[in-house]
């Protein structure tokens, strides 16, 4: 049904070719909004409608777009994107949005969106674009959730805001540990998770 | 003008940039491999920031509050980011080659530096708070402190940084957290040494 090529744009990007670990993009929002899970949630969904329909839009137009001017283009097009997801968030999920602040508006210069429009979407044609924007966004939530499941658990006893670790615990003498809400940790978790990755993959490859 | 000096100093070191918000992360792990391009980079940042942030300061009061056109910021913003970088790099191309040589390519790279971007988007919420507050941005003195001393804190984080990482070439490093795994908890490691800042009261 998907030819060779769309299922690696977008199958690659989830574990070989990951934005985050492997080609280090999208690194501030990644850290900044993690110390619970649903911010991170709300983001990685954000971020992975944007990407897909940028990418969309962009492999649409690319033909038209002249070269010299094309950066300018694509800010624009995910400019007038990330305004109205913003502006959708305020109106359904004002809790979240005030707590994601600016980096919901942050999006834009987010490294994965510039870095996907050129060196995918300019040269790709719509569907494959799709796939890639959506692979690519599924990469990025997949980490976010993975790092806010930990420093939710770990920080704050809870996941989603529903508690996870009992009473009883906390009676014998369990504490949180409240470095994991410190944006420290996001640093060395992230570090932490890229050093699996590479190990897992690199004996994979041998 | 008090105010201004206590924004500026608590920009730098308690409301760091990189370290209490991550903004400009990627140019700040991908540049910091050596203390001079790092430096060069630095200080394209503080001049890009201290254009870009008052102008912006300038559009929000005068132009889009007034109108209530609060939801065209986004666009407003990043168009005047990728203009003036575009001027910068053209009139800098024109004054002095030599600036040029070091600064140049990292003039694109600054149009989407988050830290530059996040600057005017903090600025567009802190023009609301209470004048009273020592985070607050009241006028155009309080966002030139602002704008030099979060690019000023930015630049001091990438050459500590690279510092760094120049003196751990020759540390043995497991080989799957060599490269950008050991450099993301170095970072950690700096923003917790950083954290002691946040107590600061001037």
């Amino acid at each position: 049904m998907l030819s060779k090529q769309t299922k690696e744009a977008f199958l690659g990007p989830l574990n070989a070719n990951n934005p985050v670990l492997v080609q280090i993009l999208g690194i501030c929002s990644a850290l900044a909004v993690t110390v619970q899970l649903k911010p991170a949630l709300v983001m990685g969904i954000s971020v992975t409608i944007i990407v897909a329909l940028a990418n969309v839009v962009i492999a649409l137009i690319r033909k038209s777009i002249p070269m010299r001017i094309r950066i300018i283009v694509q800010l624009v097009v995910v400019a007038a994107l990330v305004t109205i997801v913003s502006e959708i968030l305020k109106a359904f999920a004002y809790d979240v949005a005030m707590q994601l602040s600016v980096y919901i508006g942050l999006i834009i210069t987010n490294c994965i969106l510039m870095g996907r429009l050129e060196a995918f979407a300019m040269t790709n044609n719509v569907k494959d674009s799709l796939m890639d924007g959506l692979g690519n966004g599924f990469g990025y939530a997949m980490i976010l959730v993975i790092v806010a499941f930990v420093r939710e658990l770990f920080g704050s006893g809870k996941l989603l805001g529903y508690q996870i670790i009992p009473d009883s615990w906390y009676e014998a003498g369990y504490s949180n540990c409240g470095m994991m809400l410190m944006p420290a940790m996001a640093l060395i978790l992230v570090g932490c998770v890229i050093w699996a990755h590479r190990s897992i993959n690199d004996k994979e490859g041998k | 003008m008090e105010h201004a000096l206590s924004l500026f100093v608590r920009t730098i070191f308690a409301d760091n940039m990189i370290f209490a918000f991550f903004l400009g992360m990627c140019s700040f792990l991908a540049v910091s491999k050596d203390v001079k391009t790092s430096a060069g980079l630095g200080v394209a940042v503080i001049f890009v920031q201290t254009i870009t942030l008052p102008v912006n300061y300038l559009l929000q009061v005068h132009v889009l509050a007034p109108l209530g056109l609060g939801y065209l910021s986004f666009i407003l913003f990043i168009a005047v980011i990728a203009a003036i970088t575009q001027l910068v790099e053209m009139i800098v191309e024109k004054v002095s080659p030599s600036l040029y040589s070091t600064l140049g390519i990292f003039l694109p790279l600054i149009a989407v530096n988050c830290a530059i971007m996040g600057g005017s988007l903090f600025m567009q919420q802190r023009v609301l708070l209470d004048p009273e507050n020592v985070k607050a941005i009241a006028n155009l003195g309080d966002a030139f402190a602002f704008a030099i001393g979060s690019g000023l804190g930015w630049m001091l984080a990438i050459v500590c940084l690279a510092g760094i990482r120049e003196k751990m070439e020759y540390n043995d490093v497991p080989k799957p957290l060599q490269g950008i795994g050991i450099t993301f908890i170095t970072v950690g490691l700096m923003a917790l040494a950083f954290m002691c800042f946040s107590g600061l009261n001037i």
